[in-house]
């Protein structure tokens, strides 16, 4: 299975090798995004080539894919490196990793200077009327409404260790980072977890609690990359070192999230500042790049489709005759289907890396149970008499399926076919969390910068596309099924 | 009539525990038309079933047009006997000609074979050429009914197997079906074997007659030597209610 696994990544990752672009990688929040752009554009000014990947869903899908080669570089922190990827008390100093990571077939690059550690923040109005100032303060106001991204919940560095330093007593509920200030701001929720070099902070006017028993551990971003990483490369990102401080840090994430500029004009705008050379990669409009998403989107869906109709479709038909099989495939199908998505997606990674094959492969999946099931209930259903006089008159069996199952079944089976679609259209907007774009793209990268436009620009073309899907599917019955057969069944 | 076209030899079927035909031993004669008549359940429609292999027999013989049934191409067979059952069957998306000739179409066979015996039963059947290419619910059950005949004749089988393909319609249409059945088994050299429940009716078609009681042979013969000596009782009673 690992070995699969393995060779696998290695054939996926072949291509990238041969075209010699840098694949720089990054995770689904604003400062994950602007040192991304910083570390490609900086690669690009000195005349590499270079992929951006970026939006990943979190650090171990960004360990993953840097391990199986589908991304070669992306910014990492030491702290986070120290607790979720070594999982070993390792002094969270670029000194002291080198040699754990180098058994992983990892190398860290130079600190870019800045240490973005762990911070709880309070709405600063209620943080006055409250006189809490420390997070020992907590203590006192167990009723307070806590919601924690959902990385930050599991980490040891992070809630679990948090709760037993300080002794607190709250019950803080999971809750997309993206989402969480917008919350707070409305008042729903009264603490949440933030990075202390959050752009967003100053936006909000929220109160940083003091670490007063200094539990968070030292986060400082450095770029992550594998022991094979060419020289060259390594030394042109080595150039960032200390160049970044927490200050200019955030002042960047806050040119973007409060300034509404691009993570690309952020980062050349840096770059300029600080005299490097500028990168030629032209600027990209949102209408190209919607077209490319929307074009990534329904490539995802329909390679799933299709592959699942191609499996989904046979396998209902071998196994519809005998009541046992069907239940089986059926009840594996529906186990598929109760992996929560983004779940199954990470799932993927560690078979098949990042990108569109996970993507996929996981929609496959997810797109097999409403066609098994159509198919297996549709050819059930059909009238036993009818059966016996085909097997009657001399029909081979293969006879019988395509000149009496299949044309009573194919108004169910399409009814399948189009939920699955319908399923798959939506469920492909998470692909972007795996490196495989498409309209969650947008969306990812919106719910990251908590900007609404941008996220409606995902949502909206992905239902548009789910309503075209529909009426796409309305004229295809039209077209393959009689009149009569279209209302004795719907 | 010096061959036999189905012959039964020590016959047992069950299902489960509940044997439905027991040691039956039985001839049809071919070219002629046989009715099998009895109660429900008394094993009729299995033992037509055993002829085109629905049901496999779990002892004795069967053999159908010269062929031990355990030895033969059951495709082959089954293409060389009609089938036809109560209510029709005919595949709700397919018209009328789709219905008749699907099988012909995928033998193979030449356009103008199919229009020419297509054309000939239709006649025969007095299906109205306008009626060719309507869907089976478009038909009434009369039309439904000798359409499903055509079907079963399509082929020119020897052997012709009805499973009581008149009970679905009302006396009235079924007093003209019975007309076009008649027409169709004197104008081919067929065997006809018919089950119903109705007596009346098989008295009306058949010249032979197959009494099943039990999953038994109660009797079996030419309907006026059966008619004229009942084999016991309770046939003798069976008469005097159902023929009258």
């Amino acid at each position: 299975m690992r070995l699969a696994a393995w060779i696998v990544a290695l054939l996926l990752s072949a291509p990238a090798l041969a075209e010699r672009a840098i694949v720089v990688g990054s995770k689904n929040f604003t400062e994950s995004y602007v040192l991304g752009e910083i570390v490609a554009q900086r690669l690009e000014g000195e005349g590499f080539e270079v992929q951006r990947r970026f939006g990943l869903g979190g650090t171990l899908i960004c360990y993953e894919a840097l391990r199986s080669g589908e991304i070669d570089v992306y910014v990492e922190y030491t702290g986070t490196i120290t607790e979720v990827i070594l999982d070993a008390a390792v002094a969270p100093e670029r000194s002291a990793l080198v040699e754990p990571l180098a058994e992983l077939g990892l190398l860290p690059l130079p600190e870019l200077g800045f240490d973005n550690t762990y911070a709880l923040v309070l709405a600063g109005d209620r943080a006055q009327a409250l006189g809490v100032e420390r997070i020992s303060d907590l203590r006192g106001h167990p009723r307070l409404r806590i919601a924690f991204s959902h990385e930050f919940l599991r980490r040891q560095d992070g809630w679990p260790g948090l709760r037993e330093r300080y002794g607190l007593e709250q019950d803080p509920v999971g809750i997309e980072h993206g989402l969480a200030y917008q919350a707070m701001v409305r008042g729903r929720i009264d603490v949440t977890d933030a990075y202390s070099t959050d752009g967003d902070l100053e936006r909000y006017g929220f109160a940083i609690l003091a670490d007063d028993l200094d539990f968070f551990p030292r986060y400082a971003a450095l770029p992550l990359v594998r022991s094979d990483f060419p020289h060259a490369a390594a030394a042109v990102i080595g150039s960032l070192e200390g160049r970044i401080d927490a200050e200019r840090m955030r002042r960047l994430n806050a040119e973007v999230v409060i300034g509404n500029r691009s993570f690309a004009a952020v980062a050349a705008d840096y770059l300029a500042e600080e005299g490097f050379a500028a990168s030629p990669r032209a600027a990209v409009t949102w209408r190209s790049e919607m077209l490319a998403n929307l074009i990534r989107h329904l490539q995802l869906t329909s390679i799933a489709l299709g592959l699942a109709v191609l499996l989904g479709l046979p396998l209902g038909i071998v196994v519809h005759r005998s009541a046992r099989a069907s239940r089986s495939v059926l009840y594996a199908a529906g186990l598929l289907q109760t992996i929560p998505s983004i779940a199954l997606l990470a799932l993927m990674i560690p078979l098949f890396g990042i990108g569109l094959v996970p993507a996929v492969v996981a929609l496959f999946l997810y797109s097999l149970l409403p066609i098994l099931r159509a198919t297996v209930t549709a050819l059930g259903s059909v009238d036993p008499t009818l059966r016996r006089i085909a097997v009657g008159m001399g029909l081979t069996p293969w006879q019988q399926v395509r000149h009496l199952l299949l044309p009573l079944a194919l108004p169910n089976v399409l009814a399948g076919i189009r939920t699955a679609a319908v399923i798959s259209i939506g469920t492909a907007t998470l692909a972007a969390f795996v490196g495989a774009g498409g309209l969650g793209q947008p969306i990812v990268t919106g719910l990251a910068l908590n900007d609404p436009n941008l996220i409606l620009q995902g949502a909206i073309p992905a239902a548009l596309l789910a309503i075209a899907t529909e009426l796409l599917f309305e004229l295809l019955e039209r077209r393959l099924i009689p009149a009569h057969l279209r209302q004795a069944n719907s | 009539m010096t061959t036999a076209a189905v012959r039964f030899a020590g016959v047992t079927k069950r299902y489960g525990s509940a044997e439905v035909l027991r040691q039956v031993d039985l001839e049809l004669a071919a070219e002629r038309t046989t009715a099998i008549v009895g109660e429900s359940g008394s094993g009729k429609s299995t033992l037509l079933q055993l002829i085109n292999g629905l049901v496999r027999a779990d002892a004795g013989i069967v053999e159908v047009l010269g062929s031990d049934l355990e030895a033969v191409d059951l495709l082959a067979l089954r293409r060389r006997i009609g089938y036809a059952v109560q209510g029709s069957a005919l595949f709700p998306h397919l018209d009328l000609t789709a219905n008749v000739t699907l099988l012909a179409r995928l033998l193979g066979w030449s356009s103008e074979r199919m229009a020419t015996r297509l054309g000939h039963l239709l006649e025969l059947m007095e299906l109205a050429p306008e009626l060719a290419h309507r869907y089976p619910h478009e038909l009434s059950g009369g039309q439904q009914q000798r359409a499903s005949l055509c079907r079963a004749m399509m082929l020119e089988p020897p052997l012709l197997l009805l499973d009581e393909p008149f009970s679905a319609v009302d006396p009235i249409t079924r007093v003209g079906i019975h007309a076009h059945f008649e027409r169709l088994a004197a104008s081919e050299p067929v065997t006809v074997v018919l089950v119903t429940h109705d007596l009346r009716e098989a008295v009306k078609l058949a010249s032979d007659l197959v009494i099943l009681r039990n999953g038994s042979v109660a009797q079996a013969g030419p309907c006026d030597e059966v008619i004229a000596a009942p084999a016991d009782a309770w046939i003798e009673r069976l008469f005097r209610s159902q023929l009258g």
